[in-house]
Parts: C-alpha cells; structure tokens; sequence
C-alpha cells in the first residue's frame, strides 16, 4: 500500500505515519483496547443522558461567557494572583515562555526541575529548552515519565504511554534503570515512584500545568491521580505555572460543573484523587509550600482562533481527550501519527493556529467527519463543523486573505477548476442529464483502477438506468394508468 | 510594546463590537442531581471512598485516638506524623501519653527545610483534620494551614483523616456556598478523593504512585 | 441561550444550539417530493425506484422533479464553498414549492436539515427558506415510521440482517433510531448487532480517497463485524457507506453484501423477490 508515497512523505506527513502506524498491529491493539475501554468508561460515567445534556450545555455557555470577556478576565486574574502574591507573565510565543521559565530558574541557580503533566509545556518544549541549557527538566506523570525515559512525545493527552504495553514498559525499566524485569504493573509503578520521589526532593523549580484558572479569586486548579501534581507544587521553593489563556473562567463556582465534565469525560471518574486548588505562595508562617509561585500566560496561536468567532470555539477545550477516545481515525493511527503535541480531533483544530495550517496540511482532512469527536465533546465543541472550515480556509486561493495562518496551503488551481466542473454539472440540468446518460450507458467502461479507491475497494459500475431514467418511466406509467381509470 | 499588552489587544480586537455574553449559570444542574436523604448521604461518601480503596470507619468522636493506634499497630508501623497547633493534634498527644503508646509521634513543627529528608523517607503514617466531605464524589476537604501544612497528607505512605459525620455536604456546589470559598481560600485548598492512584500502564490501576498508599477515613459521630 | 450564533454580531462569542427536543411530525400529505441524491441516481437507482414505491403504497403521490442533482455535501465538506452554495441554491430553488421532501439518505437529508444553515450562514434572506427546507424535510425511514405510521405484514421469509447507518445520518437525524423501530415491524426479521456498531465505516466522501489507508482500515473492521455479526446481509439507509462497504466486500472477495433499505423493505412488503 504504501509504495505509491515518497519515503520522505513516510515520516513527514500524516498519511505516511499513518501507514507506519496501520502496519503496527502491536499498537494497534494497544490502542484499540484502551480507547473501548475508555469509551465505556464515560458511557458508565454519565448514566443519565438529560444531566448529561444539561451539564454539557453549562460547560458550553460557562466557557463561552468566559471568551466573550476574555481580555478582562485575563486582566482580573492577573491582579487576583499578583494580590495574592503570585508572579503573572505574559508570553506571546513558545519561545518567550521558555525564556521567562529559564530566567526563574537561573535567579534560584537552579539546576533541577521537576515537571508535573502539562500539555503547554509539551507545546513549549520545554524540556529540551532546558535541556540545552544544562537545565534537568524530568517529567514526574508515570506515563509522561516513561515516555521521557524512551525519548518520545506522549501519545494521548490524557494517557501519555498508552501506546505502550507492560512488557514494553519493563524492558525499559531495566535497560534505563539497571532494575530487574517484571510483568507487575504495581512493581513496575513502585519502581517509578522511588526514582521520582529521590527528584522531588531535591528539585530547585516545580512545574506544572493549570487545568482551570479562576479570576474571581486568583486561583490555579489542578487535577491528577498521582499525587506528582501536588509534589511539583508544594515541594520545590519555587513552582512555576504554566498555562494558555484561554483556561481562565470568570467564577470559582464554574469548576463545579466543568471539573465534573473534565474528570467524567476523560477516564469516567466522578472526580480524580486530587484536585489541587492554588491560591499563593507559602505564607509567612507555613510550613511548607513554595517561597514562590509564578504564572506564565502563553498564547502560542490561540489569540489568532480567537480572532474569529467560529474558530473562537476552539478554545472551549478543557483537554479531557474524550475526542480521541471516540475517534475511529485516532484509534487506528495513534497519537503520534499527528506528529505534533495535540493528536486526535482537537489536535487536528489547535495545532493549525499554533504552528500554521502550512504545517499540518493534512490535518483537516484526516477526518471522515463521523461526528462521533463532537458528539461527546463535553464543553460542545462543533469539531466536525470547524474542521470543515479549516479545509476551506486550507483550499482558498493565495489571493484571499488567509484567516488562519498558513492558510491556502493546499490551494490547487486543478482540484478548483474540478469543483468548478462539478459545479456546473449540478446546477445545470441539461448537463447533469447528458452526465447521467454519457455514466449509464459507458458504465461497462469503467477503468479498474481508480486511484486510491480501488486501493480498498473494487471500481464501482454505474447502473444501466439512472433514477431521473427510472422515475421518469414510472411515473409517467402512473399518470397514464391513473387517468385511465 | 509587551506581550501582555500585544495580547490583549489582539483579544479586544477580536471582540470589537460584542457584548459580554450574559451570566445563566443554573445551578440546579449541579445541584439537583446530586442531592441525598442525610441517612443516605455518609452511605454514598463510603461507598465511592471504597471504591477506590478508601477504608472508611464511623466511630463515636471519643473513641477516634484509640482507632488510630489500633491502625498504626494492625500494621506494625513505628511512627505518626500530626500537627501539634490543632485540637484534635492535642488530643491525640494526650492520648499517646496516656496509653504510653508505643509508636513515635512526630510533631509538624519546624518548616519542611529542616527536615526534608525525614519527611520524605522515615514518616510511616500521618493524621489529619477534614474540613468536611462531598457525598457526591466522594471527596474530603482538606484546609491546610500553618498548624496543619500541605505535605501531611502527601508524604506518608498511609494518611489517616477525621472527618465529622455533620460536617459532610452533598455536592461540591453546596459546600462551595456554605463554606463561602470565593470570600477567601487558603494558599493550597484540597479536594482528596482515595489514596494516590496511577493507571497509565495499560490501563491498570496501581495505587500508591507518588503519595500515600493507603487512605484511611473516621468518620466521627457527635455523642 | 436563545442568542444562536447565526443570529448573533459577527464577533460575538458562540455558544452550542440546544439540544433540540423531539421533532414533531404532520399529518400524512397527498403528495410529496422525493430528492433521489447523486449516490442513488447513479449508483443505486432501484433503490430510488422502491423508495418511491414505499410512498405510493401509502396512498402518496411522488414527484420527483427531474432537474434535481447533488444536495452539494462532497464540496462542501471539501472546503470549495461556493461551489457547493451555488449547487445547494440550485436544489433550494427546485424544492421551494412547500411540498415535504423525502430524502433516501440520511446524510443528504442531514444536510438539508442542518448543513444549508451554515452554507446560506451570510444570506439572511436565504435563511428563510433554508428553515422552511429543513422544516419539510425528511429521511425516508423517519418519514415512513413517523409521518405515514406504516403497519406492515411482512411478505418475506425469515432472515437475519445487520443495520449500518451512516454517522450523518445517526448523529444528525437519529436515522439509526428510526430504521430499529421500522424493521422492528417486520415480524420475520431480526436484526442482529455487531460489533462497534456506532463507528464510522470509514468512507466520509472524499475522506475515503484523500486517506485510502486509513479509511481502509476503517472499512476492513467494519466489514469484518458486519460479517461475523451472523447477519445474512447488511442493510442501510445510506448511500456512500453502502459503495464503500460493497465495494470493499467485493475487493475481498467476500459474498456478504449490503443493501439499501428502500429496497430491502419494498422487498418484505411487497413480496416481490428481485435477484
């Protein structure tokens, strides 16, 4: 099958890692199962659908209110924290918030970051940011820490070694860390937590994401199962968040029904272990926690989704990873195929607005537009209706003004002039007739290749007769025998 | 101009024209749902606590000290970690004294810097308070503050917690509004439901990953 | 949340339409319009033919206006806008008679009823007629169960089949609700499920060539559950999944087939067997 792609397009585009990833039955089977089981999980978690509704309704209007005052609620966020004693920075790029991270850390002479999950900092790459700075920047999620550990990117948002399987984890285990092998994923995970333990400890910055930050009290929140959360904040004397600015809601009570939507959603949990709500910096008289809590704000793209009232809803996310767990595509290809940090169907509607459409031109199109991504989205998320506007931002002419970056990057004069064809043919019913007489009466002639559809299927025969042809006969043998009579 | 000006403007040009989208929370879509017969609310705490591992004991408040010990023993653990400022951490000390129980009790009282390294590997177990629990999802509240710090209930592999059986509210919404969290939260507010937990290996649970292994709940009925 | 989106400034923030409630249905009408759609026109024109028998058998009679061509979906969901306005104005125009319209294809029907609101998003006048088209309009199984109430004796043998509806055609017009309740009326059929039942057979219009290998795969496990459902044959109210989901079968070299539902239901109430 994968003969007819360039080997360079084998790694460099979506549909040559797709065919990689399609040959892989062991990952595939990875992630086939742990999508069903994910699946099931939400349908056990929502068992009433009107609440279900209801509340997917709420999270809707809750995150549309909030971008419809987004600049002010940024600005009353910011003076919440700063009132409360938190460091608020503003980056407008990647590599802006990489350096206000590196700035912190270099003022404590640090040397050892430790990292709680955090997709914005996936986005920054932060890692190798630091990395290169002689800067060690270890991830602390098991499965963010595995992954690190092999070298890769996470390939779920929400479960980032999910493409790996126990016996796959253990060999690594014992390669990496000169630890025995074993097939017990409860020894597997004590291995982790006894190497990570030692690096909290001696940790100079904690990093983490936010899942929501609130503006009416100044408050970061986070949630996770682990606990490694709740080290990177209150452990290291400095913990540094990070986070795009569109996680802000305007009221505490908002995270009520969002945080239910958030958990339920994403692994069909009524709540996770720990949800983490940070309002300061260690007092004078406390005991523990960070000396210093910073926030870095990072728009990376987003201000350019927001510019547009349709694409604005993009950033209604709140990252549970539902789309992809419901996604025929990404259950078959993986989270890697996508090649960038968001795989799935939201990944497929951010990534365009972070790194240019240029950049990801397949990304629209890798959808059969099924609807189950939008279905389940839990803050209603129209995925199908966007990625439809992203192909046609993606197929307009260079002369357009592009609306989102790198937009028009698979204009064809070609593939128009075809439309343009196609067009005609339907809207003048002369021309559809000579079409359908011309595809009835040649059908035999059919070629038996037709490109990639007769990769999967054979070249379909149109019938003898056309339904206009059919129709018109019985009908008009209606009308003749109904006057009869 | 800097960042932060560049992206606002950015958001208020994009907005130019709009008006702020009304405010039509309805409450009753996280609230109603969520409501149980108070025979019935500290049953559904339980069982979701259970669920995921959470052992959970109602006893009368007198005899909580004698329960915990009896835990610490059953498990053959040498320590406990308490905050000596609060109430139920004097009685607690009173107790310990007066059993002349055996197991070290290990006072919070000087800033994790000086003793980091004991914190981390030599604590057995620790206790703490609640400032209440949610039926719904079966989750403690936990108020951290100066007597009672972030990391008692994070560190040791087994934490114990108090909770008061009037103390518990059906959903988080409502707890939100009778505690008034918006007028004022402390640095660190915490929602704990279950010992830490992982299932990033094929979807496996493990429990135990980077906090405490075991959580255990007493539930404290008034006399 | 009354403010849509389509009725909001331009900049003004979204939010999701509500769930609409429950569609209410007319009276059974004298007459109606059946749009045929480009797939069945082309590729299964029987199909058409027993739709329209289905409708005359309830006392109904059929138009079926011969200027008719493509609802406009494959350039619409291609991104060619205009295009697709310019075909879906020309359909708009013909059906602009207040007759109800009968569709044959949940997702052509789908994108009358929800997709022609975004097309005409920029022509408030359009819009009108746009909602007094998707008011009439109507997925031949939903038409059949709800509209003309049919009760049924089943003329055929008894047979065990699988149902495939297109994602359209579940998500958008609860086609898989509908077609359940209609063959439940058929006494001696029984529909079997299969595996993974609600996921997509792959073949999202020109999805199916842009990503061959993943839309292959997609057909691949969807023709493998359907075949081990223990199912004789597949129905479906859909089109494109039928040409995709055959056309696989017959690359396979398999002797299940799928069938479109006009005609498998003309065929048990009839009695007519066709080969």
């Amino acid at each position: 099958m994968s003969q007819r792609i360039p080997v360079k397009e084998l790694t460099d585009s979506f549909r040559g890692r797709a065919v990689g990833a399609l040959a892989d039955a062991q990952l595939r089977t990875n992630f086939r199962v742990a999508m069903d089981s994910l699946m099931k999980k939400r349908a056990d978690a929502f068992p009433d659908e009107e609440e279900r509704e209801g509340l997917r309704e709420l999270g809707n209007h809750i995150k549309a209110r909030a971008l419809s005052r987004l600049p002010d609620l940024l600005e009353q966020l910011e003076a919440k924290l700063t009132e409360n004693g938190v460091h608020v920075h503003w980056a407008e790029t990647t590599e802006e918030a990489n350096r206000i991270v590196h700035t912190i850390i270099e003022s404590k002479q640090g040397s050892q970051v430790v990292k709680g999950k955090s997709m914005v900092s996936e986005e920054m790459e932060m890692n190798d940011y630091l990395a290169e700075r002689d800067i060690e920047c270890l991830e602390s999620d098991m499965g963010e820490y595995i992954v690190q550990l092999d070298g890769e990117k996470p390939s779920h948002i929400i479960m980032p070694a999910i493409h790996k399987n126990r016996r796959q984890v253990s060999k690594l285990f014992h390669n990496k860390l000169g630890v025995d092998e074993t097939d017990d994923v409860n020894e597997l995970i004590q291995i982790g937590r006894r190497t990570l333990r030692k690096k909290f400890l001696e940790a100079d910055v904690g990093v983490s994401g936010v899942n929501f930050a609130i503006a009416e009290t100044g408050t970061l929140l986070l949630v996770e199962n682990e606990g490694n959360g709740r080290m990177s904040t209150t452990v290291p004397p400095v913990h540094v968040a990070v986070t795009g600015i569109e996680k802000v809601v305007a009221n505490l009570r908002d995270v009520a029904p969002l945080l239910s939507l958030l958990t339920r959603s994403a692994l069909g949990q009524p709540i996770t272990t720990y949800v983490n709500m940070i309002s300061g910096p260690r007092k004078a008289d406390e005991l523990d926690g960070p000396e210093e809590v910073h926030l870095v704000l990072l728009d990376n793209g987003r201000s350019g989704a927001f510019a547009d009232a349709q694409l604005r809803q993009t950033l209604n996310c709140i990252r549970c990873g539902a789309c992809m767990n419901h996604c025929p595509v990404y259950t078959r290809v993986g989270g890697h195929t996508y090649g960038e940090v968001y795989p799935g169907p939201i990944g497929k509607i951010v990534t365009p607005h972070m790194v240019g459409l240029d950049h990801v031109p397949d990304h629209p199109s890798a959808s059969s537009l099924c609807g189950a991504c939008g279905e389940v989205c839990p803050v209603k998320i129209p995925i199908p209706e966007l990625l439809q506007r992203l192909r046609q931002e993606n197929v307009k002419s260079p002369d357009e003004p592009a609306v989102v970056q790198g937009g028009g990057s698979k204009y064809s004069w070609k593939e128009r002039a075809l439309w343009r064809m196609w067009m005609a043919l339907n809207t003048r019913p002369t021309l559809y007739k000579c079409f359908l007489w011309a595809a009835t009466r040649l059908g035999k002639l059919t070629p038996k290749n037709l490109g990639p559809w007769t990769e999967n299927h054979t070249a379909p025969v149109p019938a003898r007769r056309s339904l206009h042809d059919l129709a018109k006969a019985h009908l008009n043998a209606e009308k003749t025998s109904g006057d009869r009579s | 101009m800097s960042a932060r000006d560049n992206i606002l403007k950015k958001l208020r040009a994009g907005l130019e024209g709009s008006t702020p989208r009304p405010d039509q929370f309805d409450e009753t879509l996280v609230t109603e749902p969520w409501q149980y017969a108070p025979e019935d609310r500290i049953q559904r705490l339980r069982s979701l606590m259970e669920t995921v591992h959470t052992e959970v004991y109602t006893l009368a408040a007198a005899n909580w000290p004698a329960k915990v010990q009896e835990l610490l023993e059953n498990r053959r653990l040498a320590n406990l970690l308490y905050a000596p400022g609060t109430g139920h951490g004097q009685q607690l000390a009173e107790f310990w004294a007066e059993a002349a129980a055996e197991q070290n009790l290990l006072a919070y009282d000087r800033p994790i810097e000086e003793w980091k390294e004991e914190l981390f590997w030599q604590v057995d177990a620790s206790i703490t308070g609640t400032a209440g629990a949610i039926a719904a999802t079966g989750s403690l509240v936990l108020w951290p503050d100066r007597h009672e710090p972030r990391l008692m209930s994070l560190l040791p592999p087994l934490h114990i917690a108090l909770l008061k059986a009037s103390e518990v509210e059906d959903n988080l919404y409502v707890m939100m509004e009778k505690q008034n969290w918006p007028a004022g939260l402390p640095t660190n507010l915490l929602l704990v439901s279950g010992p830490s937990k992982t299932a990033d290996i094929e979807q496996v649970l493990a429990y135990g990953a980077h906090g405490p292994k075991e959580l255990v709940v007493l539930i404290l009925e008034d006399a | 949340m009354t403010e849509l989106f389509y009725d909001a400034a331009p900049n003004a923030t979204r939010v999701a339409p509500e769930r609409p409630g429950p569609r209410t249905y007319p009276a059974k009408p004298p007459e109606v319009t059946l749009f045929g759609t480009c797939v069945v026109d082309l590729f299964f024109p029987e199909a058409g033919l027993d739709a329209i028998r289905l409708l005359e058998r309830e006392g109904i009679r059929v138009h079926f206006p011969q200027e008719q061509s493509c609802c406009g979906q494959p350039a619409w969901t291609s991104g060619y806008v205009n295009e697709a306005r310019e075909v879906a104005r020309a359909q708009l125009n013909l059906l602009d008679n207040g007759l109800p319209v009968v569709v044959p294809s949940g997702s052509c029907a789908g994108m009358f009823r929800q997709h022609y609101r975004e097309v005409f998003a920029e022509e408030p006048d359009t819009l009108k007629r746009v909602d007094d088209l998707a008011e009439r309009t109507f997925e031949l199984t939903e038409f059949l169960l709800h509209v003309c109430k049919v009760d049924w004796q089943d003329l055929g043998q008894p047979t065990q089949i699988a149902l495939h509806t297109s994602c359209s055609a579940r998500r958008e017009m609860n086609t898989h609700l509908h077609a359940r309740e209609l063959l439940g009326k058929l006494a001696n059929v029984e529909r079997l499920d299969h595996d993974h039942e609600s996921e997509c057979c792959g073949f999202g219009g020109t999805f199916s060539v842009r990503m061959p290998e993943v839309s292959g795969a997609m057909v691949l496990d969807k023709t493998r559950s359907l075949r081990e459902s223990g199912a004789v044959e597949m129905v479906t109210a859909d089109g494109g999944c039928l040409l995709n989901i055959n056309g696989s079968l017959e690359k396979q070299k398999q002797t299940f087939r799928g069938r479109h539902l006009a005609s498998f239901l003309w065929a048990r109430v009839s009695g007519e067997v066709k080969s």
